[in-house]
C-alpha cells in the first residue's frame, strides 16, 4: 500500500507540488492524469526517494521514503520518464545489473532476468547494445528492469510516451495483465489511456488534486453523458419537434449533428428513437453518448485550477 | 558493499563496450613513451631508474585523467539514467564508490599495461626495484587524487565537456599548490599557518617523496584523504541536486 501524506515540492517560490494526500490499495491501477508540468512526475520522483519531498512523506508498504529511502525502494519498479538506460550494454547485459541492484539471489539473476525477457518479448534483442533498438524496444526494456524483481509496486511515468499504436496496445496490455494482485501508477497526458488501463484516476494540475475518481466516474461528469447524438437530413426541423419531449434539456446543431442533452427524466433514447420511427425521419446515424473525457479535463483543470 | 561492486562492474562493462577504454589505453601508452624516452631522455640520463617515467606522470593525469572521470555522473544526468541509478536499492555512497572503483582501476590497469618499462630497465641495468614499485603505487594514488577531484566536478554538471574543464583547473590548483604561482595568490595576507596548510596540500610534493622510495605513512594518508574527502563532497552534491 502507498500512502502519500501532504507531500510538498517547491523549487524557490515555484511549488511543483502542493500538499498532495492520497492512499493507494492492492489491485489498483492508479492513472495520473494532467496536463504537462503539473507534478505528476515530481510526485513519482518522491514515491521512489529519487527527489527528498520539501516536506511531507510517503509510506511504502509503511516505510517512510524519507527516513528509510533504501528499504523503500525495494518494493517499487520504476520506469523514468523516456526510459533511460545504458546505451552501450546490452540488454541482457542491463537486466542483469539491475537485477544484481534490486538484490535478487544470485543463483536466481539469470532466471530472473530471462523470465522479464520473455515476458516483455526481448528474446530476439537480447545480445543487442540497447542504443541500438527502436524507441519501442528500448521502453520494453525499461519495463523489463521495472519489474525483473517482481515488486508488488510498479510506477511508471509515461510508459507508452513515443510509442506507435500498436507498441501502445501491447504496453496497456502488459499492464494489465499485471495489474491483478499490484498497485501500479502510471501518468500519462493521455486521455484514452486512462480509460484503456487504469481503475482510478487522480486529477493533477500546478501540483494539486483537483479529481479523484474512477474513469466511469470522471467520465459521467460529461455534460454529454447520456445525451444523445444524432444526424439527420434536416436538423433544423427535427431539433424543434424533439425539443419539447420531456426528456430533452438543451439542444445543440453541431456540423449537421444533432445532440439532445438530457434533462432529469430518464429514457431519452427510447424517446428519441420513438420519435423517429413515429415521423420517418431519415437517420444516418444514432448513438448514446457515454460522456467525452477531453472536456471533463478541460473543464476540471482550466476552471479549478484558476479558481 | 555488494552495491558498490555490482555498479563498479557496470562501469567496468562499459568502458570496454564503448572505444572510451582503448582510446585513452592507447593514448596513455603512447604519451607515457613519448615523454620517458624524448622529454625524459630516458637513454641518455645512464641511469637505471625509471625517473623520466614517472616525473611526467601528474601532467599526463591532469589531462588524462578528467578524460576519463567527466563522464561519470554528467552523462548520467544527461542520459537521465541517475535517476534509474539512484532508485535502486543503493546508497548514494554505493554509487559514488562503485563508479569511482572502477575509473581507477582502469587507470590501474593503464598502469599495469606500461610494465614493459619497467623490464625494459631491468634488462639495460640493475634499478632499485623497491623505489619502481612505491612509484607505481604513488602513481596510482596521485591518479585517484586527481579522480575524486574529477568525479566530483563531473556531478555537478551535465554537460562532460564543463566538467572536463573544472577538473582540470581544481587538478591544477591542487597539483600546483607547493608552487610560487600558487602560493603568490597567499603570500602577504594570508598567516603563515595557511601558507603551510595550503603548501602541503600539493599532489607534487607528495609524488615526490614517494617516488624517492621513502612510503611515509604521511603521504599514504594524505592521497586517503584527498580522495575521501572529493568523494564525500561528490555524495553531497548529488544529494543536494539530484535532478537538474
Amino acid at each position: 500500500m502507498i500512502e502519500a501524506k501532504s507531500l510538498c515540492k517547491s523549487y524557490g517560490h515555484f511549488k511543483a507540488v502542493d500538499d498532495l494526500s492520497f492512499q493507494v490499495e492492492s489491485g489498483q491501477v492508479l492513472g495520473f492524469l494532467g496536463p504537462n508540468g503539473a507534478g505528476k512526475s515530481t510526485t513519482m520522483k518522491m514515491l521512489t526517494g529519487f527527489l527528498a519531498p520539501t516536506s511531507g512523506t510517503a509510506l511504502i508498504n509503511g516505510v517512510d521514503v524519507v527516513e528509510s529511502s533504501v528499504a523503500a525502494r525495494k518494493n517499487i519498479g520504476y520506469l523514468p520518464e523516456g526510459a533511460p538506460s545504458y546505451g552501450e550494454m546490452t540488454v541482457k547485459q542491463f537486466l542483469t545489473f539491475v537485477a544484481r541492484a534490486r538484490l535478487i539471489e544470485k543463483s536466481d539473476v539469470p532466471a530472473s532476468v530471462d523470465s522479464a525477457i520473455i515476458k516483455l518479448n526481448l528474446s530476439g534483442v537480447k545480445h543487442q547494445a540497447i542504443e541500438t533498438l527502436s524507441k519501442g524496444f528500448k521502453r520494453r526494456v525499461g519495463l523489463a528492469q521495472a519489474i525483473i524483481h517482481d515488486p508488488q509496486i510498479l510506477i511508471l511515468d509515461e510508459p507508452t510516451d513515443g510509442l506507435d499504436p500498436n507498441q501502445k496496445r501491447e504496453v496497456r496490455g502488459l499492464i494489465r495483465a499485471m495489474a491483478e494482485d499490484k498497485i501500479i501508477i502510471i501518468s500519462t497526458h493521455i486521455l484514452e489511456e486512462v480509460a484503456a488501463v487504469c481503475n482510478r484516476v487522480m486529477i493533477i494540475a500546478e501540483g494539486r488534486l483537483l479529481a479523484d475518481d474512477s474513469p466511469q466516474g470522471l467520465i459521467a461528469r460529461s455534460r454529454y453523458h447520456n445525451a444523445v447524438s444524432l444526424v439527420v437530413e434536416t436538423p433544423e426541423k427535427v431539433a424543434s419537434t424533439l425539443g419539447v419531449l420531456p426528456q430533452v434539456g438543451k439542444v445543440e446543431i453541431r456540423e449537421g449533428e444533432l445532440t439532445l442533452f438530457p434533462t432529469g427524466e430518464t429514457g431519452l433514447l427510447e424517446a428519441v428513437t420513438a420519435a423517429i420511427s413515429e415521423n420517418q425521419w431519415r437517420v444516418s446515424a444514432l448513438r448514446l453518448e457515454a460522456g467525452r473525457m477531453d472536456e471533463v479535463f478541460h473543464n476540471i483543470t482550466c476552471t479549478e485550477a484558476s479558481a | 558493499m555488494n552495491g558498490a561492486i555490482n555498479v563498479m562492474q557496470r562501469e567496468l562493462t562499459g568502458y570496454f563496450e564503448t572505444p572510451v577504454a582503448y582510446v585513452f589505453l592507447i593514448i596513455f601508452l603512447a604519451m607515457t613513451g613519448i615523454f620517458t624516452f624524448y622529454l625524459g631522455n630516458f637513454y641518455e640520463r645512464g641511469f637505471a631508474d625509471l625517473d623520466s617515467f614517472f616525473r611526467f606522470h601528474p601532467w599526463l593525469y591532469l589531462f588524462l585523467v578528467p578524460a576519463i572521470s567527466m563522464r561519470l555522473w554528467a552523462e548520467e544526468r544527461r542520459s537521465g539514467t541517475i535517476e534509474l541509478l539512484l532508485t535502486l536499492p543503493l546508497t548514494t555512497r554505493q554509487a559514488v564508490l562503485g563508479k569511482f572503483l572502477a575509473a581507477w582501476l582502469f587507470i590501474g590497469l593503464a598502469l599495469v599495461l606500461t610494465l614493459p618499462m619497467w623490464f625494459t630497465v631491468n634488462y639495460l641495468g640493475s634499478p632499485d626495484n623497491g623505489v619502481i614499485l612505491a612509484a607505481y603505487l604513488g602513481s596510482w594514488l596521485m591518479a585517484g587524487g586527481f579522480l575524486a577531484i574529477g568525479s566530483c566536478m563531473s556531478a555537478l554538471t551535465r554537460n562532460q565537456v564543463v566538467a572536463f574543464i573544472l577538473s582540470i583547473v581544481v587538478c591544477f590548483l591542487f597539483l600546483l599548490s607547493g608552487l610560487p604561482m600558487v602560493m603568490n595568490l597567499f603570500n602577504g595576507w594570508a598567516p603563515q599557518i595557511v601558507l603551510d596548510g595550503i603548501a602541503s596540500l600539493s599532489f607534487l610534493q607528495h609524488f615526490a617523496d614517494i617516488t624517492k622510495g621513502v612510503i611515509d605513512l604521511r603521504d599514504l594518508v594524505y592521497f586517503a584523504l584527498v580522495i575521501t574527502f572529493w568523494l564525500l563532497a561528490n555524495v553531497l552534491i548529488l544529494d543536494i541536486k539530484k535532478a537538474d
